[in-house]
């Protein structure tokens, strides 16, 4: 058991590298014209490569949800000459792991090789994404994989709270429903909208890369060129953005279950506002700095009413949200809700102390260095600096512009970004003694 | 696509293969050990890698050794700990990690309860100053008490009541283990967590939190002379309980009759059937049937090429997924797991049957020696990979130091895991697999499912 809730959606700002790293990082361009963003490591002989495709789960299709999710649990389930057992053999015999990952906005693939066995790593690698198999027996055993989940979700409280409320929210954008689809959609897909969801979801267009460990610049440009060199140039076009405009209330999703889960938030700010620096700031104060946050303190130390509640900045590629999340036994979720609202129009309406700055300044620099302590770590981190847009000096300065936050930043850009009437709460379970409008799961 | 989104990855099924040492292709990872006069144990891990470490204390004193009636207290006082000291505000432990830029958490399990801190590597000083303190001089008053009390039983709440695999599974243990504590959740029965007291959590506090109760582990940036002469400073002073007792638990008496359940819960929408064994845990000095049986997890459902997964999955398609688990860190007898959940329009029975057919001819077919040689190579890599995380090896020395295992015994590990054959695999599965010691559990939907 462990003591302190881990926040299941916390963002970090940029993905982060120390003031005073240790680390260079090395901006890498193969023979081939692919980019990535290296920190070479010899200690220890083994490599982390990251692979990210901008687009993601976003990019299905209309009336094919899910057709990208069901792709991408495929890219592992046979390539090339070899069928899904094969696959997974050949992985095995090399100890090489490779993870594919989705979201809204992103296919992702993580991967960790030995020195000794690169060259088979890559083959795979590179095989799972130019030459994957989609043959019809194992699209029929993956799709029930997936519908055996989207069953599990349904009945999930955690699961039905965030589709509602992205629902609520982002109504028909891509954003406003799972990328993995429903029980309809997926059973609907064919293998053509697989191969139609590959081609759009992975192509030279929209690729990120970054590596760390035991390999050089040199070696990197020929990994990145025998792993892209065969993907078609051009994908699908991004999604649309999507303005979000809530305003203030409580939906409640019935559903007989102990405990009321909740979502809450409303529009937030983009990743590349000059205000971002000072939101960030703000939402660790206010909500994302463990047990000094306003919320864990009002919520939990001082009425026990929870045993977590997180508020995030959630900057997406095509809409931004500022959301939180608290669970409550039913006969106390009200009073939960009651607490995070007026502390919504508090921080809203004066900002937050000196004290409070001055410690949430401390904690974010002085954990600064420490997030990069390996290679795995670190290839993470510049993947998603990429992804950010950001450049490779965001790490010298990053600091600075912490430090360079003032309260009346803070006052200023609390009053633009909280916003009590338009906080919108979803609210699953059977709350008692909510004022809340009833909405179908 | 390898894994399910079910919530089946809290069952511990990333346990299944920890090989728990870290040798490197050109050195080993320097571990460095002491003993301060109080009998604390004291561990050094370094990496100089990156300016950060990590400071642990582990207990040895975990859910398992709570007084019956008083279920979750070793837990509640995890929680009361941050609660202050005769030096420390309620909340400012955590609050001048915070401002040192650092990172604090606790947990709490059968065997141990762990205080750990993540900071740079220049304010391990302060993190020892301030959790040897609160060892000894916890200061607790009512309302603090009352307070966490409802933390802890929503905290359950969310793990527990809101999940019917996790109450299926609190079933399935207590099922399992008749007459030792194993049987009883970390967490705590909600029945008793709404009774606990300051007097129980003080009467644990008192007997177990002690330094010779204690391992302190430093992983990351540090020199272990330092870590040393810190202690020394710090933890050294403390006084030793001299009255601590050896953890010998109440044993399991030998099962006479096969144990089945059924859980039937409105909320559930994905059945699966669920058996455990009762198995030996790694002991000291004596790790070979628990490297078997590890290896055995791995060769059953551990991946697309496992046993189960080839039979059940790809084969008969009979599953959508299987799976074995095994942890073998335990101090006392531990479970080996299976779990199949069934395709669409396969009952519970006939996915049962077919794990059981399944596991009878690989006892007669033995070990595909190929899938035996890809396992053990990485085991092998996984010594590599463990480098590149010290936090995680810092945890895995722990795990085990408060497990009855010795810093020897997680040094021979690889070793012994590389040294298992198929016939000690097919060895192991022959006297554990037995339907006579074990529980099968169905997880099923509140009504008959009509399939």
């Amino acid at each position: 058991m462990i003591r302190r809730f881990i926040m299941a959606c916390g963002l970090v700002l940029g993905g982060t590298l120390a003031a005073h790293a240790e680390i260079e990082i090395q901006q890498v361009q193969s023979p081939g014209g692919f980019d990535a963003w290296l920190v070479e490591d010899h200690q220890i002989p083994f490599v982390a490569l990251e692979l990210r495709f901008k687009g993601g789960g976003s990019l299905d299709l209309d009336g094919k949800r899910g057709a990208t999710n069901l792709m991408t649990g495929l890219l592992e389930e046979g390539a090339g000459e070899l069928d899904a057992q094969g696959f997974a053999a050949a992985k095995e015999a090399i100890a090489a792991d490779i993870g594919y990952r989705l979201t809204d906005d992103t296919l992702g693939i993580s991967a960790r090789f030995l020195t000794e066995t690169q060259e088979e790593a890559v083959a795979l690698i590179r095989a799972s994404i130019v030459e994957p198999s989609f043959d019809e027996e194992s699209v029929e055993r993956v799709r029930q994989q997936v519908l055996s989940g989207l069953r599990s979700d349904a009945t999930d409280p955690d699961e039905i709270v965030s589709r509602a409320f992205d629902k609520a929210v982002y109504g028909d954008h891509p954003y406003g429903s799972s990328y993995q689809g429903t029980i309809e959609s997926v059973g609907a897909l064919s293998r053509d909208d697989v191969v139609q969801a590959w081609k759009n979801a992975i192509a030279q267009d929209r690729v990120v890369v970054s590596a760390a460990g035991d390999i050089t610049a040199d070696e990197l440009g020929k990994v990145m060129d025998r792993l892209l060199s065969d993907l078609p140039e051009t994908g699908a076009p991004q999604p649309d953005r999507v303005e979000v405009q809530t305003t203030a209330g409580v939906t409640v999703v019935p559903f007989a279950t102990p405990q009321s889960v909740a979502i809450f938030g409303h529009h937030g700010m983009k990743r590349n506002d000059p205000d971002f620096f000072a939101a960030y700031v703000l939402n660790t104060i206010f909500g994302e700095g463990g047990f000094e946050s306003r919320l864990m303190n009002e919520v939990r130390e001082k009425r026990g009413l929870t045993y977590g509640v997180y508020s995030a900045l959630v900057p997406k590629d095509h809409a931004e949200l500022v959301i939180g999340r608290v669970a409550s036994a039913n006969d106390r979720i009200a009073e939960a809700i009651s607490v995070i609202r007026e502390e919504w129009a508090k921080v809203a309406s004066e900002g937050v102390t000196q004290e409070e700055l001055d410690q949430a300044k401390t904690y974010l620099t002085g954990a600064y260095p420490l997030r990069f302590d390996g290679n795995a770590p670190i290839a993470k981190i510049l993947a998603g600096m990429q992804m950010d847009d950001l450049d490779p000096d965001y790490i010298k300065t990053r600091n600075t512009n912490i430090e360079a936050v003032t309260l009346e930043d803070i006052r200023r850009v609390a009053a633009e970004l909280m916003k009590p009437d338009e906080l919108v709460f979803v609210v699953v379970g059977q709350p008692e003694g909510l004022d809340a409008a009833t909405m179908g799961q | 696509m390898r894994h399910l989104p079910l919530s089946l990855a809290t069952m511990g099924l990333a346990l299944a293969l920890t090989p728990a040492m870290a040798v490197t292709a050109r050195a080993e990872a320097p571990v460095t050990t002491f003993t301060l006069d109080n009998g604390m144990q004291v561990l050094v891990i370094e990496d100089h890698r990156a300016p950060v470490v990590e400071h642990m204390v582990w207990y040895k004193a975990g859910s398992a050794d709570e007084t019956p009636g008083v279920s979750g207290v070793a837990h509640f006082l995890e929680h009361l700990l941050f609660k202050g000291t005769k030096t420390l505000e309620p909340g400012e432990f955590s609050k001048v990690v915070a401002q040192n830029g650092g990172t604090d958490n606790a947990f709490t399990s059968l065997d141990q309860t762990v205080y750990h801190q993540r900071v740079a590597a220049d304010r391990l000083e302060l993190m020892m100053k301030m959790e040897s303190d609160r060892m000894v001089n916890l200061q607790l008053d009512e309302a603090d008490i009352l307070t966490e009390r409802d933390v802890i039983i929503e905290e359950r709440n969310m793990r527990t009541e809101n999940d019917p695999g996790a109450l299926f599974r609190e079933q399935a243990m207590a099922a399992q283990y008749l007459n030792h504590p194993y049987g009883t959740p970390v967490i705590g029965w909600r029945h008793e967590m709404e009774q606990l007291d300051l007097d129980a959590a003080l009467s644990y506090y008192q007997q177990f939190y002690a330094p010779n109760d204690a391992v302190l582990i430093v992983a990351g940036d540090v020199e272990p002379d330092r870590v040393l002469a810190l202690a020394k400073d710090y933890y050294e002073p403390l006084p030793a309980n001299p009255e601590l007792e050896v953890r010998d638990r109440p044993a399991e008496p030998r099962q006479t009759a096969e144990r089945r359940l059924t859980f039937r819960d409105a909320r559930v929408s994905t059945p699966y059937v669920m058996r455990t064994y009762l198995a030996p845990e790694r002991d000291p000095g004596a790790q070979e049937k628990a490297a078997a049986l590890t290896i055995l997890a791995e060769v059953l459902g551990g991946g697309q090429t496992s046993v189960l997964n080839q039979k059940l999955q790809f084969g008969l398609k009979k599953a959508v997924y299987a799976s074995a688990f095994y942890n073998g860190t335990s101090l006392d007898d531990t479970t080996f797991g299976l779990v199949v959940v069934p395709a669409p329009g396969v009952s519970l029975d006939e996915a049962e049957r077919e794990m059981d057919a399944a596991i009878a001819q690989f006892i007669t077919d033995g070990v595909d020696a190929a899938q035996l040689e890809r396992i053990k190579f990485q085991v092998k890599a996984s010594q590599i990979y463990a480098q590149d995380d010290v936090s995680q090896l810092a945890r895995r020395y722990g795990d085990a130091l408060t497990s009855g295992l010795t810093v020897e015994d997680v040094k021979a590990w690889p070793d012994v895991l590389q040294a298992v054959t198929g016939e000690d695999v097919i060895a192991a599965a022959k006297e554990v697999l037995d339907r006579n010691q074990a529980v099968t559990g169905y997880l099923m939907p509140a009504e008959e499912v009509t399939q």
